[in-house]
């Protein structure tokens, strides 16, 4: 492998974008110290080169790597990964990829294919807990979700529930990354770039919410109570989207009651006495 | 009474039975509402730890019966409440939708008759998969003393069916459960395996019969309220998964409801380590290759508290170790305490590329630990390693690499090579059984 050089590849963000590093520092025959999407905002002495994003230079490096029988599939996946120095990591590993062909998948015991497994094992796992722990809320027939991961794993999540909600218009929200999987008359698609907050649940939409905390509430064996398992199960860090686990709605909602309708008891408030 | 009452009433009757999950078929939305993943998904999970994944409810907890052990029975004096089938129906799809569930666990009391209550369920299953057309997941309960051809019905409109064993023998079962017998339960179990094996040669031959329990059959054992031995109840399991071939058996510890003179009296702890040995051992013998004879026998009839029973095995086998990790066949490698199913692929596969020293091995996930001193690498102990029997027993005993153990099961890098004969744990599993790998 030929040396780090004093020079930072910055490319678009894309995954295109990457795999055109990739192939630029087989053109120059050399590795970059970093690579990043935007320009770093520390001012830095080494030399800063902007790759542009040419598709044609990065489905030749894609086509070679098919080609070894590798998996295109794995490299999309690292790209979704919050792992530091995924960029570079990246591009060590498609260079392995090219000098010893299918074998540097296994090579399990190797730092870069080591990192690179776990990162993706830390983003789908994170995805498959978010399958779970997505909760909708509906407005006007709409289902909204908010998510805030650590990955993007708006991608990871888009067939699923596509698949599981076909025939539903719903969208679901990744406030961290700022992108959303929007389905619409059987149609989905991913969009980036966009903000977005859910408005305050309706009368139904509270009922709901009510019924599902009691049902939460009922079905634990309070003889059994263990805090600590709940929390490496479900960690904290996604509560605060978590219907049963995030009862401010609830909270904000008797304080309005209180202060202007002294005549509303909290129980005429939400409950659904028939559905 | 408006549904939330309902619901928290028959929700709480719900509570004891451990199934929840919802793995073991695959099956795609096809534009209707809802799907089924084979690997489970747990939506949330309780403040006791664990895993919620389906509307776990009894349609009703009136109950005819007097079965000691539970809160339901006749006896008991506990607010009750009924769900009508459009009801359950509703709240379903409404859970559903949001996402808080993966489908629906039912389950009831026995109201006028058998026949009757079976009935009714079958009502609600239909509701929702012919009027809503839900394709999600659902678990629902054989009423021990129903009908055969009401059994069938179940079975073509649920995913997976289950019968409580609940006590694990027949004398137990005599003083505890007057209304059962043991034939009231294991004939539906009987009736329900044949038929299951039945519909799979069926659809291998005619592609479009309708699928029986596509998930399987699972059942329940209620640990500490009999005097029954583990041994025994790991035994009547592995009967289980051979004879019935049983998807899960799960152990539920028992929690006292109301003082009764024949059980233990209320305020006892739920025997939660026991649960737990036993969960490990149920472990062993799915995924590990283990019989129940290794694990326990006549004379010692109960887990030691102190270790769990992989370690045990190891600990009463010195025979069998070191082993060589370079070399050593996979069944051997399961064998070894701080090695896991996930860590023996792993080493599987990793060896082929070049030998393995226990530096690798830490990086593949094997709690070097407990590991070391069961393995050679290169035909080399650990540096430095001094094997004395103390060592090792504080080693296994230690509650911190059994800690460990844990964070790596939930933290590990992911194998995408699995070889797919091989029964690998659904992350469900995993969740059940918390120290899993062991
Ligand atoms: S039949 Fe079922 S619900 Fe009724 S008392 Fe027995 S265990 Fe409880």
């Amino acid at each position: 492998m030929p040396d780090r050089r004093d020079v930072i590849y910055c490319y678009d963000g894309s995954f295109d974008g990457l795999i055109c590093c990739v192939f630029e520092s087989y053109v120059k025959d050399e590795l970059p110290s970093d690579i990043c999407s935007e320009e770093p905002e520390q001012l830095s002495l080494l030399e800063i080169r902007y790759i542009e994003t040419d598709t044609a230079h990065s489905e030749r490096v894609l086509r070679g790597i098919a080609k070894r029988n590798c998996s295109v599939d794995f490299i999309k996946q690292a790209f979704l990964t919050c792992v530091p120095k995924r960029d570079i990591l990246i591009l060590d590993y498609i260079r392995k990829l090219f000098s010893y062909g299918r074998k540097a998948e296994f090579m399990l015991a190797d730092d870069t294919v080591n990192a690179l497994n776990k990162a993706v094992y830390h983003c789908t796992h994170e995805a498959h807990l978010l399958k779970g722990f997505v909760r909708f809320s509906e407005y006007g027939g709409v289902l909204a979700a908010v998510i805030s991961p650590k990955n993007k794993v708006i991608p990871l999540l888009a067939d699923h529930f596509a698949d599981r909600l076909g025939g539903e218009n719903f969208f679901i929200y990744d406030d961290v990354h700022r992108m959303a999987f929007v389905h619409i008359d059987r149609r989905g698609e991913i969009l980036e770039n966009i903000d977005f907050e859910l408005p305050p649940p309706d009368r139904r939409e509270r009922g709901f919410r009510g019924l599902w905390r009691e049902f939460y509430d009922a079905i634990e064996i309070s003889e059994r109570e263990n805090p600590r398992c709940r929390m490496s199960n479900m960690p904290k860090r996604f509560w605060k989207n978590i219907t049963e686990m995030n009862r401010s709605d609830t909270a904000a909602k008797a304080e309005i009651l209180q202060k202007n309708s002294p005549l509303l008891s909290e129980n005429s408030g939400d409950r659904i006495t028939s559905l | 009474m408006d549904i939330s009452e309902k619901l928290k009433i028959l929700a709480a009757s719900a509570k004891y039975d451990a199934a929840c999950t919802s793995s073991g078929i695959d099956r795609s939305g096809s534009g209707g509402l809802g799907n089924a993943s084979a690997c489970g998904i747990c939506h949330s999970f309780a403040g006791d730890g664990r895993c919620i994944s389906l509307l776990k409810i009894l349609m009703t907890n009136f109950c005819l019966f007097d079965c000691k052990y539970c809160v339901n029975r006749r006896s008991n004096d506990v607010p009750r409440a009924r769900f009508t089938p459009a009801e359950i129906a509703e709240l379903t799809i409404g859970f559903y939708r949001r996402n808080y569930i993966e489908g629906l666990f039912l389950s009831s009391g026995i109201i006028q008759s058998p026949d009757y209550t079976c009935e009714q369920i079958i009502e609600t299953l239909s509701i929702l998969r012919n009027k809503y057309n839900f394709r999600g997941y659902i678990h629902a309960k054989a009423i021990p003393g129903a009908a055969p051809e009401l059994i069938d019905r179940l079975g073509t409109l649920a995913d997976r069916v289950s019968v409580n064993i609940e006590l694990p023998s027949q004398k137990s079962l005599k003083v505890l459960a007057p209304d059962k017998s043991k034939n009231s339960i294991l004939l539906p179990m009987g009736h329900i395996s044949g038929k299951i094996r039945e519909n799979r040669y069926d659809i291998v031959k005619y592609r479009s019969a309708p699928e029986f329990a596509p998930a399987g059959q699972s059942t329940q054992m209620i640990i500490g309220a009999s005097p029954d031995t583990d041994f025994q109840i790991l035994r009547l399991s592995e009967a289980m998964y051979r004879n019935y071939s049983l998807k899960r058996v799960f152990y539920s510890a028992y929690v006292p409801v109301g003082d009764q003179k024949l059980l233990p009296p209320a305020g006892t702890k739920p025997p939660l380590l026991r649960e737990h040995r036993l969960y490990q051992a149920d472990w062993l013998l799915r995924f590990y290759g283990f019989r129940a004879e290794e694990l326990l026998d006549e004379k010692h009839q109960n887990f030691d508290p102190n270790f769990d029973p992989k370690c045990n095995w190891a600990l009463h086998h010195p025979e069998c170790f070191p082993v060589e990790v370079n070399t050593a066949d996979k069944e051997m490698l399961l064998r070894v305490p701080g090695i896991g199913v996930r860590s023996a692929q792993r080493i599987v596969i990793a060896r082929r590329q070049g030998k393995l020293d226990f530096k690798d091995l830490k990086k593949l996930g094997v709690v070097l630990k407990r590991a070391i001193y069961f393995i050679l690498c290169g035909g080399k102990r650990f540096e430095g390693l001094v094997v004395t029997e103390a060592g090792i027993m504080r080693q296994l005993m230690s509650e911190s690499a059994v800690k460990e153990q844990e964070k790596r099961d939930f933290s590990e890098m992911q194998i995408t090579f699995f070889d797919s004969e091989n029964a690998v744990p659904t992350m469900e599993d995993r969740v059940k059984c918390l120290t899993g790998e062991m």
